[in-house]
């Protein structure tokens, strides 16, 4: 009796592992929250609110390097774009509320990602990177030439305003959970794109897309929603930046902007959720620690020899080690 | 005088020579880019910082050693061809054979980094380099003063050009090269040393880069922030040309050095914009760029 | 009930009211944070030298004011405004920073002067070229201090234009400082009875600018004017000694240029060009002295920057030594009060719009047979009168000054 094995066994034990799976990730889900909660008790809020925005960034840039196989080397266009429009809006229309300029902020990017999308699209690989590349040049350019964005000043003294006219978002613990909330709301999203028949696809595309496309799926039809979703995240990443440091610059639209976004990605773990976030944490947190002390002077050398490491030695980034890790001796 | 859209035509045809000119700086980097990208499939983003390297190793070289300029036209490429092969060697192959993307985010760390350390030891204002003697001075065509360095600078960049193409598409050196990279296995069957040919291959790449590095020394301002802006001119050529194709990356190089110059001439805000502009364009009609195999 | 309640609320406010009233140095030390760029395009002309500039500064006060250690701490600005705020926000939040010194890139200077005012803390800043400084941005809370675009076309431009140069060609770079110094030559110039005939707006930044003096040579104005800064400033002067300008008979003027610069290019490429500047390493005794301190330490000779830093450190620990207090409205009130005749400055004071004034200098850059050694670069030709340098308050927009 004992010997036999049932498939109906092997599908309940299965099924428990996957509960067990789910749990598991609910769980730590949650204890991950609790801390994001009861953060700006011990840290500085508008620190936590950096690394919060970055970390939206860099999971919108992994929807589409991490699950869609796609390297973009522009989003610096869609962060900027985000933050020009908000803060242009927010400063010209003293009446408007924070939450219409931040909405209008990600309509821009995600326009722009479509357009982005469509030109790049012909190309993969390489030419799709360069191809980004150069038009987030373009956009760069546009907004040094434009009066509205401030040139090389930028835009100074945005007004946080007020959340639906009832929160004042200048308090700092008032922004933060606004920005945590906006955060939270942008990963699940992203979580449930990827758990979706869709991320499906696009898992699909990232492995082998000549497949995808041999199994009859419209394949450029499923990247461009990809890049559009991707783009006009990365644009609500840069709009709540520009609430939260009331000003918007040209950093955020040159590409040393799009280099560190991959940065934290990949060090963080291409192709998982939590991978991105860990990512940006790590290296705003590094960013900031190297800029007040002696290392100073060595902060790109310092990115870069991270770049190397991280490519040459785990590929994986943190996250993805973490995993393994756990995978071999938890099982 | 006879006008142009309202440009005298002497005042155009100045400007048509000083783009072909830049367009000769253009031609070499990208066609160092393309031997690396055609050859050996690997994206040298790192290609801007190894140009800013020749140039202030021709600069270091005459401070400390007294090195002329004629001998760091060939020991400067040398050099930083060296440090090239030493990136295959050590860091490249390590990756080889996975996705591209890789070989283009490690070399954006080791750009980073030559970047970063050299701006610690020299700083940023800029290191200085007269011009050589012979080249002081220059020659009245007319319809515009050339100074002899400009002229020097195309002649030698198209020698250097046509005879790398010459060597890479009609000698037997450049068949093995090609087939090397294409079937390596087949190629180690008949005695070949294909790891010996990659590193080489990218040191030559790298070695365009610095050379055209090393001549841009007497006439730009050599600070080790003057790689990281033409990169991404240069690789906006590459893609225009059609990544890969090595007579492509000279005739795009040379001909969006003139585009720009026209540009510089009619409406000089966007002739920095101009190559980005041409290359959405070429890449809406021809997807695979002026001179690229389709894909 | 209230009774206790009431006690309590006249407790509280009697503290209040005693810590406001009596003067003190907050948190027993004065804390200074630099904040400049360390690792990028403006690195060498304030930078990790700027640093060693402020902490001679403290070392020369004896490193504390009133019996109150001085601290210093210090970040890299990376030229990003995000980066330059949120340092300063973390500073003055939460660091207990009560005054911020270097401060370089116009964007970072205004970001940072937006929270200084929020914070009611102090700022001095040292690098920054934008004369809207103290114009449409100003605040109650930072101080302007070594130069600003004014001077720098006001004290360029009529002296060429009352030497000869009449007609003039602009090579500005396009983006708003290129245009705003670009828009004050001509002012300058017309005023003077000159006039300004042709002028591109190059891109930003631009490698070659041998199609830019090509056209400026073809327009046969006496004067070209460089309107950049930087690497762009260099390359147009050397491409501009390649194609002979100045052999031509045109002459060329940059209308910012630091010494790091002249440096880099050497007075061979550099000779005969025309500038203002706030100071000069060699200008006199004091500033001749301090340099070779600086240079002791750094191995290169200051530039002006580096000697403003030093200077109104200098100015900034006095002033909280003779108030007993580092509150910002207090040190700024005494530090307007004092007149500045130092290493650095001559006929110096600071106005209430946070402008500090000072004599500026015409300078011509050495040819190499005059120069004697790497840094023996300028000749001051004139002397431009504080009050005449900078832009005069009545023209100001600033609603400290505007509103009165």
């Amino acid at each position: 009796m004992s010997n036999s094995v049932n498939p109906a066994d092997i599908h309940k034990t299965m099924l428990d592992q996957q509960k067990s799976d789910h749990r598991r990730r609910l769980i730590l889900n949650l204890v991950l929250l609790a801390l994001l909660v009861a953060a700006p008790m011990v840290m500085y809020p508008v620190f936590l609110m950096k690394i919060l925005c970055f970390a939206l960034f860099a999971v919108a840039f992994n929807l589409l390097l991490g699950f869609t196989g796609l390297l973009s080397f522009g989003h610096a266009a869609f962060l900027a774009s985000g933050a020009y429009t908000t803060g242009y809006l927010l400063t010209t229309f003293s009446g408007l509320s924070t939450e219409l300029g931040i909405i209008a902020g990600t309509l821009v990017a995600t326009l722009l990602g479509l357009g982005f999308a469509l030109v790049a699209i012909r190309r993969q690989g390489i030419y799709f990177a360069m191809i980004t590349l150069a038009l987030s040049q373009l956009v760069f350019f546009f907004f040094v030439q434009s009066s509205f964005t401030g040139g090389e000043d930028g835009l100074h003294g945005i007004p946080r305003g007020q959340f639906l006219g009832l929160i004042d978002l200048n308090d700092n613990l008032n922004m933060y959970y606004f920005v945590l909330a906006v955060f939270l709301a942008g990963y699940l999203f992203v979580q449930r794109i990827v758990g979706s028949p869709f991320g499906q696809v696009l898992k699909a595309i990232k492995q082998n897309e000549p497949r995808a496309i041999s199994l009859g799926y419209n394949v450029n039809r499923y990247k461009i929603i990809a890049f559009v979703i991707s783009a006009g995240l990365a644009g609500l990443a840069g709009s709540m930046k520009t609430v939260v440091f009331q000003l918007a610059s040209l950093n955020d639209a040159h590409w040393h902007m799009s280099g560190e976004v991959i940065l934290m990605t990949l060090l963080g773990g291409t192709g998982t959720l939590l991978g991105p976030v860990v990512g940006a944490a790590f290296v705003v947190n590094l960013e900031y620690q190297l800029s007040q002390g002696p290392l100073g002077d060595w902060v790109d050398a310092i990115l870069g020899a991270i770049f190397v490491l991280t490519v040459l030695m785990f590929q994986s980034g943190i996250v993805g080690q973490v995993q393994k890790f756990m995978k071999k001796n938890i099982g | 005088m006879s006008m142009i859209l309202g440009v005298p035509v002497a005042v155009l045809f100045g400007q048509l020579l000083l783009g072909l000119i830049n367009g000769g700086f253009y031609a070499l980097l990208s066609l160092g880019l393309a031997v690396i990208f055609g050859l050996l499939k690997i994206i040298n983003f790192a290609h801007g910082a190894l140009y800013m390297l020749g140039a202030m190793a021709t600069v270091i070289l005459f401070d400390t050693l007294g090195i002329s300029y004629w001998a760091a036209l060939f020991v400067a490429p040398i050099l930083v061809g060296c440090v090239g092969v030493a990136i295959e060697y050590f860091l490249l192959r390590k990756i080889a054979g996975q996705d591209h993307i890789y070989s283009l985010l490690l070399t954006f760390g080791v750009a980073l980094i030559i970047q970063g350390v050299l701006t610690n030891m020299y700083g940023v204002s800029g290191l200085r380099y007269s011009m050589p003697d012979v080249f002081k001075g220059g020659m009245n065509l007319g319809f515009m003063f050339l100074p002899y360095y400009r002229a020097w600078v195309i002649v030698i960049a198209l020698l250097v050009c046509f005879g790398t193409w010459f060597m890479i598409e009609k000698t037997k050196l450049g068949a093995y090269l090609r087939a090397g990279t294409e079937d390596s296995q087949l190629m180690q069957g008949f005695g070949i040393n294909v790891p010996l040919l990659v590193s080489l291959t990218f040191g030559f790449g790298v070695m365009l880069a610095a050379f055209a590095g090393a001549l841009a020394a007497p006439i730009y301002s050599v600070t080790p922030v003057m790689g990281s802006h033409i990169l991404i001119v240069v690789f906006a050529v590459v893609v225009i040309g059609g990544m890969g194709s090595i007579s492509g990356a000279i005739i795009t190089g040379i001909l969006m050095g003139v585009v720009e110059g026209l540009t510089k001439t009619f409406y000089p805000p966007a002739s920095s914009a101009v190559i980005f502009l041409v290359m959405v364009v070429v890449l809406l009609v021809r997807p695979s760029g002026l001179f690229g195999k389709e894909a | 009930m209230t009774m206790i309640k009431k006690l309590l609320t006249t407790a509280i406010a009697t503290t209040l009211m005693a810590g406001a009233a009596q003067a003190e140095i907050s948190n027993d030390m004065v804390k200074i944070g630099y904040l400049a760029d360390m690792s990028g395009t403006y690195r060498d002309l304030a930078g990790p030298n700027g640093l060693i500039a402020l902490e001679m500064a403290v070392a020369d006060v004896g490193g504390q004011v009133n019996g109150k250690k001085i601290e210093i701490v210090s970040a890299d600005d990376r030229n990003s405004p995000d980066v330059a705020s949120s340092t300063a926000r973390r500073w003055v939040e939460n660091d207990n920073v009560d005054m911020i010194a270097g401060l370089v890139a116009s964007s970072v200077s205004i970001a940072v002067s937006d929270i200084l005012e929020e914070s009611g803390k102090l700022g001095i800043v040292s690098g920054s070229a934008a004369s809207s400084i103290t114009n449409e941005h100003c605040t109650p809370n930072h101080i302007h201090y070594v130069y600003d675009t004014y001077p720098l076309a006001n004290g360029t431009a009529s002296a060429i234009v009352k030497e000869g140069g009449k007609t003039w060609f602009i090579l500005a770079a396009d983006y708003a400082f290129g245009h705003a110094l670009e828009a004050d030559v001509t002012k300058v110039v017309e005023a003077n009875g000159g006039e300004v005939i042709g002028n591109i707006r190059h891109p930003f930044p631009t490698p070659d600018f041998s199609s830019f003096i090509l056209q400026a040579q073809g327009s046969g104005a006496d004067v070209v004017a460089l309107a950049n800064a930087g690497a762009d400033t260099t390359n147009a002067i050397t491409t501009a000694g390649e194609f002979g300008l100045t052999q031509s008979g045109q002459t060329l003027a940059a209308l910012l240029l630091f010494l790091t610069d002249v440096h880099a290019l050497g007075a061979e490429a550099a000779q005969g060009i025309q500038l203002t500047t706030g100071w000069y390493w060699d200008m006199n005794a004091d500033a001749r002295a301090w340099s070779d301190r600086f240079m002791e330490e750094t191995g290169v000779r200051p530039t002006m920057v580096h000697a403003g830093i030093y200077s109104s450190t200098i100015q900034y620990l006095n002033a909280v030594k003779a108030t007993g207090s580092d509150e910002a409205q207090a040190v700024r009130k005494q530090m307007i009060a004092t007149p500045i005749n130092d290493m650095f400055a001559t006929n110096g004071r600071i106005r209430e719009d946070g402008r500090m004034v000072h004599d500026m200098y015409l300078a011509q850059v050495k040819t190499p047979a005059e120069s004697t050694n790497e840094w023996d670069l300028y000749n001051i030709v004139r002397t431009i009168p504080a009050e005449e340098a900078f832009r005069p308050l009545s023209e100001s927009q600033c609603p400290l000054v505007t509103s009165k």
